[in-house]
């Protein structure tokens, strides 16, 4: 069994137990537990089912390599699915779950797949469920579905916080191993600006685990001096619990910092997300260890040696009472000695290599343990839990020689660097024969804009594997780091390491070497997705050959560690089976993040209300306070109509139509775009700009304008006023402000950069007012003793006033047909205006406006909107705009494409007036049909609707069409699809529908 | 070839799967092929398919630098849908749908297309419009969509925030034969049948040069040496500009990285496909549990099929909005693909200067769910020398014609 041992355990503080509860039980923990070590210690091997086959499955890794241990963690708005517990610190009042299994862990429906396994290889879905047809997708997937999946689906809304940070560094170090250690010293003795970070709580990482002497003291000595040092650099920050998550282009690098995971009642952020360009980055995230496949070797109780050791040196926990240890390398001897030291019994260490191990392996035997070389596992025994091995010659077929009680397995393949930050970006690898891994190739780095590398590997992650390299080869890095971001690295000479040598390791990809079918479907390579020896090999037998073919096909290296324990294996195994060299089938292609990040962090703080900006107008709180019903637009709200109470929206906006056309209205428009196009230049930039000729304008008049693109469709329309004779104030819709500027600046930045123009998005500098109906001049005049009459100031035109003390800008310009005025004052001043037109209007019932009273006064009036009558495929001409675009000019944007056949051809759709036959409304959107059909056999259409309300003006439905040849068809009666419905008839006429001579403006 | 069928599998199971034989051989290049297409993603390898099936022409090699699906086709979010505003590219989308539907039967291998429904969430007025707009347009097509209540909305989809308070759910477009596919398993099911057929997949072949003469191809450069053919057919997406440049012609198309990404398996809490373009971001949930993630393609041009970190922030925020409980799901992968976007974001099927080089290309970022459509259309081009009724509207000259197929107003950003 699992347990705690009386010594042991230099992670602990064993003084501050803490509680918490498994699947409804309650256990105890320690301080300084992560959960896995903490559910070891009260004998909860088991932890969870397989994806596929829902095995039982134990604990194998004590890190984030780890692929079974998940659990359901937290309630409400903290429950998290997929928790992994090995890299999960425990905190008191921890409660959790385990996953993928109905009606319980022990007793789970779905290992009735276990018992299929043979008739589910990889891909069998591929092959099945195809017949009868609908089954899919109302039989075979709703099943498959609800066997799939692991952790549940999270109910509640997130309870926390997240927020996103920024840092700006000479050199990021990833690791704070010995390795990053070493690395951050040397590149802060250099005086370069370091950040240090490292995933776990603990600095050192395994060092101290596996042992050795550094400059003749003990390793952690060196560790805790190295930390003390680092703390004492004030360019030197150190960050634990934070993990290197990406690195991107530019030396951009994603930091991932769990702020309360481990003490969730702590106020603030739960996860902070840094991002962090980086000079330079080191990556010095060690090496993670591999298993071997052998038959059984999925069963609770075989674990990877490191974690074995791990348990028991770290947090004083015992995986088992007798551990038997197989491996193809040195390494795994630590294990069994620190066991041994702890009082455990290792029943025997099988060493595949022929000739065994170097002096570890010594040490061992003096410890009297017994060392079986160039022997196997045939197979481990056991269903939830391991009960015992039956040993082999690794060079046979699995002939059993014997059979050993026992209760964990340890296993070591090897060890690979963690090369995942090192390839996000493009850096290449090389296969190292004699160390049997990928180790980082310095020579094809990833590079910068200017060629230059910007990721440098130290210590394991470089594929030093013995502790003087590492710290030889971190000192390099960093002192390399420092440099290259220009810092002189000092001349110190780098620590000493000793630790006991290594005999050389062998390649170990199958035990035994020719294990039969029957073994081979029973070694696993992908402990969560289920994938064994034998998938990959028939993947290869049925032609999935690449790398990425048979990860896809068996699903390897899919699962929530993304192939950390078996992709090496994997690819070896592949290789074998096609008879191809590792380095030939490559790996499959690392992506970012290194272990999963939660989508909250990055999200970050923009949720809810801060979702995106919001843009206010200066009136917007006076909108608010009256009801204001908002719609959003770009990241504005516009009040798109201000109920009282009993109305509906549209009784509200036909009421304010009604109320305009009566008398006085006003409409904040200060979100209308408003550009600043200043310069000798301007006029001539216009030009080119609009469709219309915009150089003539007089200062002190408006005009209208169109603009295209290169393609000739009309994107944005507005008033240009001429301030004087260098500046002019372009409006723009509401949405296409931030569109135009950024259009106007990519002409003048790319082709006419040698033209003297300047263009200024002015839009959130001013508050506009428009203030409308046949009452509008009486109550500009009280507010101005200057002479505001027709003749004085007439449409069209533009002048600055004063009014009562607020400085403006005033457009005599109209959108409803009616006498209208847009006032421009300073943002600072809007709301006093608003509040001033309100009270001095007060005497004509002055009524606020929406936006839909807007759209249905300027569909009255025959005015296009942008976006409804315009879609990206219209041009000015479809819509009998000729008048604004000159004939004059030699070219404007979109002129050359305007004469394309298409463009010229007689038979586009041109807009014109509909009215119902019976003053109903059409819908939005509808088509109109006309006789026949078209090459598809379906009804043949020859326009759509555009735009179209009801006319409260009028008391009947009004709407604009784009129609084939509609200006020609005056009168005649179309007829308009309705969906499932019969068609509506509709009668064409003229696109103006009130006050067609502009009686009301032009007074 | 050996026919996948449970009977199949049973069989095998009692020899542990040792008689299955190759879904693909792994052919020597002929000297000279019939038709040559270059790309064996999906949609080159769907014109191989319909080349054989609906022509008869079999002496066929598909060429490709990397593994076959190892572009776009593996590396999209899987969603298929035809509910599209312009008639033609309904029609090709549609027909693309529809064969989707018995895929699985017609290739014996098992796609797993489901119909599980797609919904574009309505977040603004103009969307609402504008989706009318698409309704009234796919009923006149043929298209079976509906625009459907928020509340409908919230009931076929519970996770999804309907009243968030920015832009709070207004409606939606609804197309119920909508769903997903495994992307995969598309390019593995053509591949076998092509295989089947006699035709030659030639992987970890990259094309070097095109070689003309007269104004007719006469033959492509390969790493695996010269191959001559009567008619070649460029199927490469994101590589177009490339393969057209040594062709000798260039291309109205830019090439930039769409992202995608995964969370960790759970279990289902999402049957529809979500795409919600106010906030840029759609999601589904896989077979296998993970939330398939996706938005809107990077704004600068790229090859490197990957991406910058700020676009799968934007993705993911929208998402989190959309549907509060993925904040504590976590993100297992990011990956990028190279889209071929052409100024219209439709598709350029049709002739090329070269008389017998035919052209297939510019899906964007609806390359996956035309695939079956796409390769109809483009195997009918090649057998008879001229575009069918279903890409006639695609030809490279409605560039100069100005005869635009503009989906960006009712698409938005993301497919």
């Amino acid at each position: 069994m699992s347990t705690r041992l009386a010594t042991h355990g230099r992670l602990l503080d064993k003084s501050r137990p803490l509680t918490f509860t498994f699947n409804g039980k309650s256990f105890k923990g320690v301080e300084g537990d992560t959960l896995a070590s903490a559910l070891l210690a009260n004998d909860q091997m088991m932890i969870g089912r397989s994806f596929k086959y829902h095995r039982p499955r134990g604990l194998v890794a004590s890190g984030a390599e780890e692929p079974n241990g998940l659990v359901n963690m937290g309630e409400g708005g903290k429950f998290e699915p997929n928790q992994r517990v090995t890299t999960t610190e425990l905190f008191d009042g921890l409660t959790c779950k385990s996953q993928n299994h109905w009606p319980s862990l022990d007793y789970d429906i779905g290992a009735i797949n276990n018992h299929m396994a043979r008739f589910m290889p990889a891909g069998f879905y591929y092959k099945t469920f195809m017949f009868p047809r609908f089954a899919w997708k109302h039989v075979f997937e709703p099943v498959i579905r609800m066997s799939a999946g692991l952790g549940n689906a999270p109910k509640d809304r997130d309870a926390d916080t997240y927020e996103h940070f920024y840092a700006f560094v000479d050199v990021l170090v990833i690791g704070g191993g010995v390795a990053g250690l070493q690395a951050a010293k040397a590149a802060g003795d250099a005086g370069a600006k370091v950040l240090l970070i490292e995933q776990t709580a603990h600095w050192g990482g395994r060092a101290a685990v596996d042992g050795g002497t550094v400059d003749g003291v003990p390793v952690q000595a060196f560790i805790d001096a190295t930390i003390d040092a680092l703390d004492a650099m004030p360019n030197v920050q150190m960050r634990h619990r934070m993990m290197g998550a990406g690195v991107y282009d530019h030396g951009y690098v994603l930091g991932y910092e769990r702020l309360t995971d481990h003490a969730p009642k702590t106020a603030g952020p739960r996860h902070r997300l840094w991002r962090i360009c980086a000079a330079q980055t080191i990556t010095a995230t060690g090496a993670l260890e591999r298993g071997l496949s052998f038959a059984g070797n999925d069963i609770p109780g075989v674990l990877l040696a490191s974690a074995v050791r791990d348990y028991a040196v770290n947090f004083g926990v015992s995986v088992g009472d007798r551990t038997v240890v197989v491996t193809n390398n040195d390494d795994a001897y630590r294990t069994a000695i620190s066991l041994k030291e702890a009082g455990l019994d290792v029943p025997v260490i099988l060493d595949a290599r022929p000739t065994g191990g170097g002096a570890l392996a010594d040490a061992a035997r003096a410890l009297g343990i017994r060392v079986e070389n160039g022997k196997a596992i045939a197979s481990v025994q056991g269903g939830k839990r391991v009960t015992g091995v039956a040993i082999c010659d690794q060079a046979g077929e699995g002939a059993v020689l014997e059979e050993i009680r026992c209760d964990c397995v340890a296993m070591s393949g090897g060890w690979s660097p963690v090369v995942h930050l090192w390839s996000h970006c493009g850096g290449k690898l090389n296969w190292d024969d004699d160390a049997v891994h990928f180790r980082p190739d310095p020579d094809r780095p990833p590079t910068g804009a200017k060629g230059e590398a910007f990721v440098i590997t130290a210590g394991n992650a470089s594929g030093e594997m013995d502790l003087h390299s590492v710290l030889q080869d971190a000192d390099k890095a960093g002192k390399s780091a420092a440099k290259a971001s220009g810092h002189a690295p000092t001349r110190t000479a780098a620590p000493t390491g000793e630790s006991a040598p290594e005999a050389v390791m062998m390649a170990i990809w199958l035990m035994p070497h020719g294990a039969p079918i029957k073994l081979r479907a029973k070694s696993w390579l992908d402990y969560q997705n289920d994938v064994k020896v034998s998938d990959i090999q028939l993947a290869a037998q049925e032609g999935y050959e690449s790398v990425e073919h048979a990860k896809r096909y068996t699903t390897l290296g899919m699962a929530t560690d993304q192939g950390k324990l078996s992709n090496i294996n994997g690819l070896a195994t592949l290789a074998n089976a096609l008879d191809a060299e590792i380095p030939q089938v490559g790996t499959t292609t690392f992506r970012p993040p290194y272990t999963p990040i939660s989508m909250g962090a990055i999200g970050g703080e923009a949720r809810g209300d801060i979702f995106q900006p919001i843009r206010r107008t200066p009136m917007q709180g006076w909108h608010e306070a009256n009801n204001g019903d908002f719609e959003p637009v770009g990241h504005w709200r516009r009040v798109f109509c201000y109920p009282k109470a009993d109305e509906t929206r549209e009784q509200a906006a036909h009421r304010e139509v009604l109320a305009t056309r009566a008398s006085l209205g006003l409409l904040d428009a200060s979100t209308l775009g408003k550009i600043i196009v200043k310069g000798p230049d301007a006029g001539k930039f216009l030009d080119m700009l609009y469709t219309n000729m915009m150089s003539t304008l007089k200062p002190g008049r408006c005009r209208y304008g169109l603009m295209c693109s290169e393609n000739g469709f009309l994107m944005d329309d507005g008033v240009v006023a001429r301030i004087d004779d260098d500046t002019f104030l372009c409006h723009t819709t509401t949405g296409g402000a931030e569109r135009i500027h950024a259009h106007m600046e990519e002409w003048l930045q790319t082709e006419w950069w040698d033209w003297q123009v300047y263009a200024a998005n002015v839009t959130e500098q001013y508050a506009q007012i428009a203030v409308v109906g046949p009452n509008a001049r009486k109550l500009l005049q009280k507010l101005t003793d200057e002479d505001v009459s027709n003749d004085a100031f007439s449409f069209m035109g533009w002048s600055d006033l004063t009014l009562g003390h607020i400085k403006a800008r005033v457009f005599r310009i109209s959108f409803s047909g009616e006498l209208s005025y847009e006032i421009a004052v300073s943002a600072s001043q809007g709301r006093a205006l608003w509040d001033r037109l309100l009270v001095a209007g007060k005497e004509f019932g002055v009524t606020p406006y929406g936006t839909e009273a807007l759209h249905i006064m300027r569909a009255e009036k025959g005015f296009i909107m942008i976006g409804d009558e315009t879609d990206g495929t219209v041009i000015p001409q479809d819509l009998g705009l000729n008048w604004a675009i000159s004939k004059k000019k030699t070219d404007y944007l979109g002129k050359r494409a305007q004469q394309r056949s298409h463009m010229a051809d007689p038979d586009r759709w041109k807009l014109v007036g509909l009215k119902t036959l019976d003053g109903g409304t059409l819908p939005d959107g509808a088509y109109i049909v006309g006789e026949g059909v078209n090459a598809n056999g379906q009804r043949r259409v020859i326009g759509r609707v555009t735009s179209t309300y009801h006319s409260p003006t009028l008391g009947y439905g009004i709407a604009f069409a784009l129609l084939l040849h509609g200006p020609d068809r005056m009168g005649e009666v179309v007829n308009v699809a309705m969906i499932d419905d019969v068609d509506v008839p509709a009668q064409v006429c003229d696109l103006v529908f009130f006050d067609k001579d502009g009686e009301k403006q032009n007074v | 070839m050996k026919r996948y069928s449970v009977f199949a599998i049973a069989r095998e199971a009692a020899r542990y799967h040792s008689g299955w034989s190759r879904a693909w051989k792994s052919p020597v290049p002929q000297k000279k092929y019939d038709v040559v297409i270059i790309g064996a993603g999906g949609h080159g390898l769907a014109t191989a398919f319909y080349l054989g099936k609906n022509f008869g022409i079999t002496n066929v090699a598909i060429i490709e630098k990397g593994w076959l699906g190892g572009g776009n086709t593996g590396r999209n979010t899987t969603i298929i849908r035809s509910n599209y505003l312009q008639d033609p590219s309904a029609a090709i989308y549609e027909k693309a749908r529809s064969l989707y539907e018995t895929m699985s039967q017609d290739l014996n291998y098992n796609v797993m297309f489901s119909p599980r429904g797609v919904m574009m969430l309505a977040q603004t007025e103009h969307e609402v419009r504008g989706y009318k707009r698409t309704a009234h347009a796919n009923a006149l097509q043929g298209v079976s969509t509906e625009f459907i209540s928020a509340d409908r909305v919230k009931e076929l989809a519970p996770i999804i925030n309907i009243s968030g308070p920015r832009y709070p759910v207004l409606g939606a477009l609804w197309q119920e034969r909508g769903g997903t596919a495994r992307h995969d398993a598309v390019a593995w099911g053509y591949a076998r049948a092509c295989s089947d057929m006699g035709m030659d997949i030639l992987q970890k072949c990259e094309v070097t040069g095109v070689r003309s003469i007269g104004g007719k191809v006469v033959g492509v450069d390969t790493t695996k040496g010269a191959i001559d053919c009567e008619k070649l057919a460029i199927v490469v997406a994101g590589n177009s500009g490339d393969i057209a440049r040594m062709a000798g012609f260039r291309l109205p198309m830019e090439s930039v990285a769409l992202q995608a990404l995964v969370s960790e398996p759970i279990k289902p809490a999402l049957d529809v496909v979500v795409m919600a373009n106010t906030v840029h971001g759609y999601m589904s949930q896989s077979d296998k549990g993970e939330m398939v993630i996706g938005g809107g393609t990077d704004a600068y041009n790229n090859y490197t099929q990957r991406g910058g970190f700020h676009h799968i922030e934007e993705t993911v925020r929208a998402l989190v909005e959309t549907f509060p409980m993925i904040s504590r799901l976590k993100m297992l992968r990011q990956w990028g693909g190279i889209v071929d976007v052409t100024g219209d974001r439709s598709p350029i099927i049709g002739t090329t200067p070269l008389g017998n080089c035919f052209i297939n290309c510019g899906w964007g970022t609806g390359g996956f769910k035309s695939i079956p459509g796409g390769g109809w259309a483009t195997a009918e081009l090649i057998a008879k020398g001229t575009p069918g009724p279903l890409c006639a509207e695609f030809g490279l000259n409605r560039f100069t014609e100005g005869r635009f197929i503009d989906e960006s107003v009712a698409a938005g950003v993301a497919h």
